[in-house]
């Protein structure tokens, strides 16, 4: 089977690792560890994002836990650093945590949009391949960035539709497309996601996977838009797999003149 | 003055970070934790021989929702 079989042939592989799900889910923001995990069930994700944050003893239910009961990987993330050292530790940190390799490398250059800081992300980028990582960043939707990225062997790159948490979509669709063309490696569509249509424009972008946090874990019903979400993104995949019609100016009709009656 | 967590008189100067870690209830097999000393990582495998100075200045993290 080919391009958005749903059979699971259609793996997303990233650094050599294969998965059935193109969709990777954000931990944040679910109202409880139950929620999440029905939502993660609900999903059919094999990875997802936790942060590391300064332990709480009171805390109750482990989130460690719950991922893996649910069958999910962890990909750690660097939320909330503003440099390169930060992240740099942050991702060794992770990594004697929960025993992986892979982070999701954030570095944010703004408070109030939380967009990365391109140069800052590059640095780190550089030292945790370096050290062995396996690094997919988010990024901007720049294509040349996703490109030096990718140079220095980042395993995917992450570029945002719009803000973290904004939900405002893809608000530069054609940069998304670029980014596509620019890489080899997997594009993972970031940020930004408000509701499936979304994630499913994204993938008919041509992205290979989309991540998802807010849109899922506050929406209404948490669980229905997990499920939501999993569908659009492999409507997504088998659209582009199938190829659409080309945009047209005027009609085309799709009955045949041919054989019309003449009522005189 | 030791400071765990940014909280100052968290732990003594001279303890181990495993003497530290189990005064917080953190078992020492516990998956899902890691710890820095002024700002570098204390592997797992160091957290019983690693000392903490008088001025050390100690995170003990672990996994949060997030991303």
């Amino acid at each position: 089977m080919g391009v958005g079989s749903p059979d699971g042939a259609d793996a997303l592989t990233i650094a050599g690792r294969p998965m059935r799900s193109r969709l990777i889910v954000g931990t944040g923001g679910f109202p409880s560890l139950q929620v999440l995990a029905d939502a993660l069930a609900a999903s059919g994700s094999e990875l997802a994002t936790v942060a590391l944050r300064r332990i709480d003893p009171a805390a109750e239910g482990s989130l460690t836990d719950v991922l893996q009961q649910a069958g999910v990987s962890l990909l750690p993330n660097t939320a909330g650093c503003h440099t390169a050292r930060d992240a740099v530790l942050t991702a060794r940190l992770a990594r004697e945590a929960f025993d992986t390799d892979w982070i999701k490398l954030e570095v944010i250059g703004d408070q109030d949009t939380l967009l990365p800081d391109a140069a800052e992300l590059l640095l780190a980028a550089e030292e945790l391949v370096a050290d062995g990582f396996v690094v997919l960043p988010y990024t901007t939707d720049d294509p040349v960035l996703a490109r030096r990225l990718e140079d220095i062997g980042c395993a995917a790159v992450m570029p945002l539709g719009s803000p973290i948490g904004s939900g405002m979509g893809i608000r530069n669709p054609y940069n998304i497309a670029l980014v596509r063309e620019a890489v080899a490696i997997p594009v993972v569509l970031d940020a930004g996601v408000g509701t499936a249509s979304d994630a499913a424009l994204a993938m008919e972008l041509g992205c290979d996977g989309v991540m998802s946090a807010s849109a899922i874990a506050r929406a209404q019903d948490p669980v229905a838009m997990a499920t939501a979400m999993r569908l659009a993104v492999q409507s997504g995949r088998l659209a582009v797999g199938a190829g659409r019609i080309p945009r047209r100016t005027y009609a085309s009709p799709s009955t045949p003149d041919e054989g019309l009656a003449e009522f005189g | 003055m030791i400071r765990v967590n940014g909280q100052a008189g968290g732990a003594n100067a001279g303890e181990s970070v495993s003497a530290l870690l189990a005064r917080l209830r953190v078992a020492a097999d516990s998956r899902g934790v890691a710890v820095a000393v002024d700002g570098e990582v204390v592997p797992r495998s160091a957290w019983d021989s690693f000392i903490l100075s008088e001025t050390a200045s100690v995170e003990v993290l672990g996994a949060m929702q997030g991303g």
